[in-house]
């Protein structure tokens, strides 16, 4: 038994020196050992890259016509070496209106999620801090917001701010709040018990500083791999809204949920118009989605050497 | 600073525990954790705390330094610390004396340690709650508290992560963080356990030379009657919730007078024998704290229960003087456990 104990107590040590930084860089190294993170990471960076920087990329304004190219009603030419991805019934260029698709939907999905994300943490730090009634009285909430399904909520609340992009980003974030505020607070729950909030508590630390400097940082690795989730579904939900047409945004500015409604009448004579957003959209989610499933794997104390 | 008022019904010892009682409501029903204990240390002084898992060892440590979450807990009783009652103190004024007055050393020092800060960060925050200083300041008294509990390079390993040390160094590193701020009790709960016997003697060694230097009073809990042996001046042996045996060490190694104590003895490694053969467990498992057995909370594992006419099973043995400062509470006559002692069980141990 000593002598596994001893052992164990090499290993740590030599563990001890390798491990350079704290626990998210740790994480980081466990993460890039993963090819599902490696994908993951790609797609999320080919979905960033081209969103960022669009305007460079794109061979043509997204509104551009090229009417020359059209045959005759009905004709959708479909790719070729001046268009890539070939033009779409008005004779826009399909590869421009994808590129800036993305960054439309990164938008939508960047501030949905940070507006889910924000509201989420402060109801859950509430709950999860203060305890008693505060947290009766939000959970309560929460649990009430979490019963409606989320997509016909968003469309609600879409429906109710009026058609614009801003609605459909805050109803996305709205619908998103509960979620992170439960995460949170459960997180927080069990990390109050924890061994370093009851030796922070034996060293005279307050209690408002061990909630909010101890066992508030030390709850948010969860959040934080929600997010990146959150990050796919927002894409998903906003494709979807815009589909409903509740983005209200100008016909003109791609989007590739609104591409994939203006599109599917062209389904049976030129698929490849809703091929190209429907795509974008799995791929773009996935990515996100397979970054999170890995972090979240990563940051698991069980899966530790 | 507050003026501390000495009650006149205040204690001459520097830590008194009066009847404590720390009981727990639950839905299995009242979990009598600790049920009437009492003890007193004195600065300088080392006080081991033993009995098998459960026994109420921990609960005991926790309710001394106010730690017990108010509304779980049901605390009575009196808790004396150089003349201040705790039990009925504010909390504001308990959570002060943590960390300055008393402090703690917890068993698993790696879960015991914020994984986000650096060990000095954590040593820095201790030390400023009771000390209006610099995080300067606070840092140079960090790496020097490094350095005194015996970690090499203090001013490189100051801003390591606690995952970055080994098991001894991360003990090492939690009882400069208990000692920050000189606290006059340090209780210390299983410090060793968790490590392997070469680094368990380093940080025994390393807690007797710590009190010597401050005059700490400790209080050391363990399932280990080797550490006792090693660290303690007087000795308590708990059983479920109680004291079954409190007295000098020499009383509780030279002449134990409680059935349970001689269990504890005889199950108590001895590093000179082979694992397999060092063992005497005693028979049976550890009461239910929700059901007590009545009487003697031991007499479903004692041998002797069948000498005391029936006494064990009806009414609890009082805690009571057999010697100079040695106190047992069993219903067995004195004279008659000293015979069993020294006839029957003493042999038998040196034997084995
Ligand atoms: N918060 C609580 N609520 C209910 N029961 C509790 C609580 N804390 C402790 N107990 C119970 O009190 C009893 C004594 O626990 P304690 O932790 O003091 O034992 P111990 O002597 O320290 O044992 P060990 O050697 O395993 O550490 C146990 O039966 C435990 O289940
Ligand atoms: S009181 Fe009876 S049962 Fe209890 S220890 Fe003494 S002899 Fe054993
Ligand atoms: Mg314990």
């Amino acid at each position: 038994m000593s002598l596994q104990v001893a052992e164990s107590a090499i290993q740590q040590a030599e563990h001890a020196d390798e491990a350079g930084g704290g626990l998210w860089r740790e994480a980081f190294r466990r993460l890039v050992r993963k090819p599902a993170a490696i994908i993951g990471a790609i797609f999320v960076a080919i979905f960033v890259i081209v969103a960022v920087f669009a305007p460079l990329i794109a061979p043509y304004s997204p509104t551009a016509t090229d009417l020359s190219q059209i045959k005759g009603p009905g004709h959708i030419p479909g790719p070729s070496s001046t268009h890539w991805l070939g033009l779409d019934d008005l004779g826009r260029d399909v590869f421009s209106r994808m590129i800036y698709g993305a960054r439309q939907s990164l938008v939508v999905g960047v501030v949905s999620m940070a507006f889910g994300m924000v509201g989420g943490i402060i109801l859950g730090l509430l709950a999860g801090g203060l305890g008693g009634w505060v947290d009766a009285t939000i959970m309560r909430f929460v649990d009430m917001m979490l019963a409606i399904p989320g997509l016909l909520f968003a469309i609600g609340i879409a429906a109710m701010l009026g058609q614009s992009l801003v609605s459909v980003m805050i109803a996305i974030g709205v619908v998103n709040i509960p979620v992170f505020a439960r995460l949170l607070r459960g997180q927080m729950l069990a990390q109050r018990e924890a061994d370093y909030a009851l030796a922070a508590k034996s060293l005279g630390v307050k209690r408002s500083r061990i909630i909010l400097g101890h066992v508030f940082p030390n709850s948010l690795s969860p959040v934080i791999v929600q997010g990146t989730l959150t990050l796919a579904t927002a894409i998903i939900e906003a494709a979807g809204l815009a589909f409903l047409g509740l983005s209200g945004a100008d016909p003109a500015i791609p989007e590739w949920g609104r591409m994939l409604a203006d599109t599917q009448k062209f389904l049976t004579s030129a698929p490849q118009l809703v091929f190209y957003p429907g795509i974008a959209i799995v791929l773009s989610a996935l990515g996100f989605t397979l970054l999170g499933e890995s972090l979240r794997e990563a940051l698991d104390p069980k899966n530790r050497r | 600073m507050t003026v501390e008022i000495t009650r006149p019904d205040a204690p001459d010892a520097f830590v008194a525990v009066r009847d404590l009682r720390v009981h727990f409501p639950t839905e299995d029903g009242l979990v009598r954790s600790v049920d009437g204990l009492s003890f007193r240390l004195d600065r300088g002084r080392t006080l081991g705390i033993v009995g098998e898992s459960g026994s109420g060892k921990s609960v005991t440590s926790l309710a001394v330094l106010g730690l017990h979450n108010r509304r779980t807990a049901r605390i009575s009783g009196e808790i004396w610390l150089d003349g201040e009652e705790l039990v009925a103190a504010p909390p504001e004024r308990v959570r002060a004396l943590r960390g300055k007055k008393m402090a703690m050393i917890f068993q698993d020092p790696l879960s015991s340690m914020h994984p986000y800060y650096t060990v000095g960060a954590q040593i820095v925050e201790a030390y400023r709650i009771h000390n209006d200083v610099s995080r300067k300041v606070a840092r140079k008294h960090a790496i020097e508290m490094l350095g005194r509990v015996g970690i090499p390079q203090p001013a490189r390993r100051v801003d390591d992560y606690p995952h970055q040390f080994s098991g001894g160094m991360r003990q090492r590193a939690m009882i400069a963080m208990a000692l920050s701020c000189d606290p006059e009790l340090l209780i210390a709960d299983e410090p060793t356990t968790a490590l392997d016997v070469t680094v368990q003697a380093q940080i025994l060694d390393l807690i007797r030379d710590l009190q010597r230097d401050f005059d700490t009073a400790v209080i050391v809990i363990t399932h280990d009657l080797g550490v006792v042996a090693e660290l303690a001046d007087d000795v308590l042996v708990m059983y479920a919730g109680r004291a079954v045996e409190y007295g000098g060490a020499d009383d509780l190694f030279e002449r134990p007078e409680h059935p349970y104590a001689w269990g504890l003895l005889g199950s108590m490694p001895r590093l000179d024998r082979e694992p397999a053969e060092r063992l005497l467990p005693i028979r049976g498992t550890p009461p239910s704290l929700i059901n007590v057995p009545p009487g003697c909370a031991f007499h479903p594992r004692c041998a002797y229960c069948e000498l005391t006419g029936g006494l064990s099973t009806t009414e609890v043995p009082p805690l009571t003087e057999t010697a100079g400062g040695h106190l047992v509470a069993c219903h067995l006559a004195p004279e008659k456990r000293r015979e069993i002692w020294e006839n029957d069980v003493r042999p038998t141990l040196e034997s084995r």
